[in-house]
């Protein structure tokens, strides 16, 4: 069943992309085969081993409870935050807080996660940014 | 000899003292990699690029690195195979059947050195036949025009699923999937942007190291969090390693092995569509038949650890050759190696040969320096890598999700990217429970521009005319062999992948 829906929504992207590359505006400098050709025959390959897929599907993966759904589904919320967040709060805070987290749902106890997940946020910042000079996000306050 | 010469010169380019230090950093740091649970070779690698990239390193430092790492990781994914029963990656499954009941015997220590010798000796012939072999394919794909060219990347894409894959419909979505992620971005031939949908940050296209991490070190961190395996399995193993060196006895009874399972796992890596995973298996099989007298294979037998993994060490030299003579990997691990090279604006491919030869040659020292240092790290400090094995991934998930962000973070500095990494690590993670590989979306996003351009080219060439692709008899070898190598796996696919579950089974159930 899984592999049916996949299935369906590889169709749903082939077509899509194929729509996509029918829309692309043809600039009047162009070569024999334009820009358009060779993302048609990707759709059609996509579309192609989507419709396989459908007709032949695999055994349903286990799929994890909701819970662990949630889980998943939060930690990447935590993620997109943390993308966002990274230039405002800075390299050092939002890194703590988001590997803080993630310590925590793997299952450390919370003071610690809290400890290791600022040292993790200081490791990071000390080697890759005192020691190998890399830059990382300032922030406001500057670290 | 020219080649001898050649070789002279890359060692010239390797040998410096920083080179030298980089590839001993690289060495530790991928060995650690390896052996930690979760982190494979293209994992490593995959999260060090970035950070190679942003640390301003030039192209032959940050190839001694990362191949350095590379190598690391090959070697450290064996010791949680021996010690814990769980292969860091799957060419690491043979290598379980003989090692671990020898670390259930106590001699765990003799198993981690014998097989650290023996991926030496597999990675030492292999490079030998690297560059023997290598000039060779080099004059022939000096014949190709770009017909020829968009034959050869459809052969690669057909084969990379390789004899074990068992659902060819899915790899082939994968790799339509990554080729059509490199057509996004502004068309190079003429100029107009596709698939951007106005965005700007696309109108460069997607970063294959974006791609990359986000695929495969991303998505892992979702496995993890998934399973929570902090709480079970690996982490908190205590492990006594016995003696340190296998006896001279020992080595003896298992040199013919090194040296047979050497050569047969160099020509699985040179073929399409082998790879890694099956030169160990073949390699493991070969010998079972050969040596295996009084069956005593699969019980903790040392030549069963030396077969697989001089197997597996040469056929990851051996799918070196047409990574670097045709810039075509053929397999997922020297996908990850190409990225590299990419990376560093490096093409490789016949030309790469003729016109950077001191960077191909630096590479080819940099792989001799980097086995002979692995091989002198491991056995002394064989007992501190095992110590890897006692953080807990609870600790070490958080570090490595962190890591990529500041790696690709550091390429362009702008949260865009993070955004798009973080969209493909969850797609990795439902990729992956659907059992849909990975490998051939990357490799589709690295070669998907080459692949078009090469077949415009040719066509242009042509006056329009499509029929060239199919004109010359080179051409139509590549065009039978990519049908042959796609077809193949539909019919023999499931039994070879029945045929090694069952060769472990088996093998388990004499020892549990």
């Amino acid at each position: 069943m899984s592999d049916r829906v996949f299935g369906l929504v590889g169709l749903v992207i082939a077509i899509g992309y194929a729509w996509a590359a029918l829309s692309i505006e043809e600039s009047f400098l162009s070569d024999a085969v334009g820009p358009k050709a060779f993302p048609l025959i990707i759709a059609a390959v996509v579309g192609l081993s989507s419709v396989v897929i459908i007709i032949k599907p695999d055994a349903a993966p286990q799929w994890p409870s909701f819970g662990r759904f949630a889980e998943v589904g939060f930690a990447i919320l935590v993620l997109i935050l943390y993308a966002l967040l990274l230039p405002e709060l800075g390299f050092v805070i939002a890194t703590a807080l988001a590997a803080t987290y993630l310590t925590w749902r793997l299952g450390t106890a919370p003071i610690a996660s809290i400890v290791s997940g600022s040292l993790t946020s200081l490791g990071i910042y000390v080697v890759f940014h005192q020691v190998l000079g890399l830059s990382l996000a300032k922030g406001v306050f500057g670290f | 000899m020219d080649i001898f010469a050649s070789l002279a010169d890359g060692f010239a380019i390797a040998l410096t003292m920083e080179n030298l230090l980089l590839a001993l950093l690289g060495c530790f740091l991928g060995t650690m990699m390896g052996a930690m649970p979760g982190l494979g070779p293209s994992n490593g690698v995959a999260i060090l690029i970035p950070l190679a990239f942003t640390l301003g390193l030039g192209a032959t430092p940050s190839l001694i690195l990362l191949t350095s790492v590379y190598y690391g990781a090959m070697y450290g994914g064996r010791i949680s195979s021996i010690l814990l029963n769980i292969p860091g990656d799957e060419p690491a499954m043979m290598t379980c059947l003989d090692g671990y009941p020898m670390a259930k015997n106590g001699r765990a220590g003799e198993a981690l050195s014998l097989s650290g010798i023996a991926s030496f000796v597999g990675a030492f012939l292999a490079t030998w036949g690297l560059i023997f072999l290598a000039p060779q394919l080099v004059k022939i794909a000096l014949l190709f025009g770009p017909a020829e060219y968009f034959a050869l990347f459809t052969l690669a894409f057909a084969t990379l699923g390789g004899v074990a894959s068992s659902n060819q419909a899915k790899t082939a979505f994968a790799a339509a999937i990554g080729i059509g992620l490199a057509t996004v971005g502004v068309d190079t031939q003429t100029g107009v942007p596709r698939f951007t949908f106005g965005e700007v940050h696309l109108y460069d296209g997607i970063d294959f190291l974006v791609a990359i991490v986000g695929l495969f070190a991303l998505s892992e961190v979702f496995i993890f969090l998934e399973n929570r395996h902090g709480e079970a399995s690996t982490g908190g193993h205590k492990v006594s390693v016995g003696r340190l060196l296998p006896s001279l006895s020992v080595l003896k009874q298992c040199t013919p092995t090194m040296l047979r399972t050497s050569f047969l796992g160099f020509i699985a890596g040179v073929l399409p569509g082998a790879g890694a995973s099956l030169g160990s298996f073949i390699s493991y099989t070969m010998e079972k038949r050969l040596v295996d007298k009084k069956n005593t294979f699969g019980t903790g037998d040392p030549r069963g650890v030396a077969a697989p993994e001089a197997g597996n060490n040469a056929a990851a030299g051996g799918a070196l050759v047409p990574m670097l003579a045709l810039g075509v990997p053929g397999s997922g691990t020297t996908a990850v190696l190409l990225a590299v090279l990419l990376a560093l604006n490096i093409t490789p491919g016949p030309l790469l040969f003729t016109q950077q030869p001191d960077v191909v040659w630096g590479l080819i020292a940099a792989l001799f320096i980097a086995n002979f240092m692995l091989l002198a790290m491991n056995i002394p400090m064989i007992g501190l890598f095992t110590r890897v094995l006692l953080i807990p991934p609870r600790i070490l998930m958080p570090i490595v999700a962190m890591v990529s962000f500041v790696g690709i973070y550091g390429i362009s500095g702008s949260s865009f990217d993070l955004l798009v990494m973080i969209g493909f690590g969850v797609m990795g993670w439902i990729l992956r429970k659907l059992d849909v590989p990975l490998v051939p979306i990357i490799l589709g996003t690295l070669l998907g521009n080459a692949m078009e351009n090469n077949l415009r080219r040719a066509i242009t060439i042509d006056n329009g005319n499509w029929w060239t692709l199919v004109d010359s008899p080179l051409a139509i070898i590549l065009w039978s062999l990519a049908i042959i190598g796609f077809l193949l796996p539909i019919v023999f696919g499931k039994v070879v992948k029945r045929r090694m579950r069952m060769a472990k089974d088996r093998e388990g159930a004499v020892v549990d």
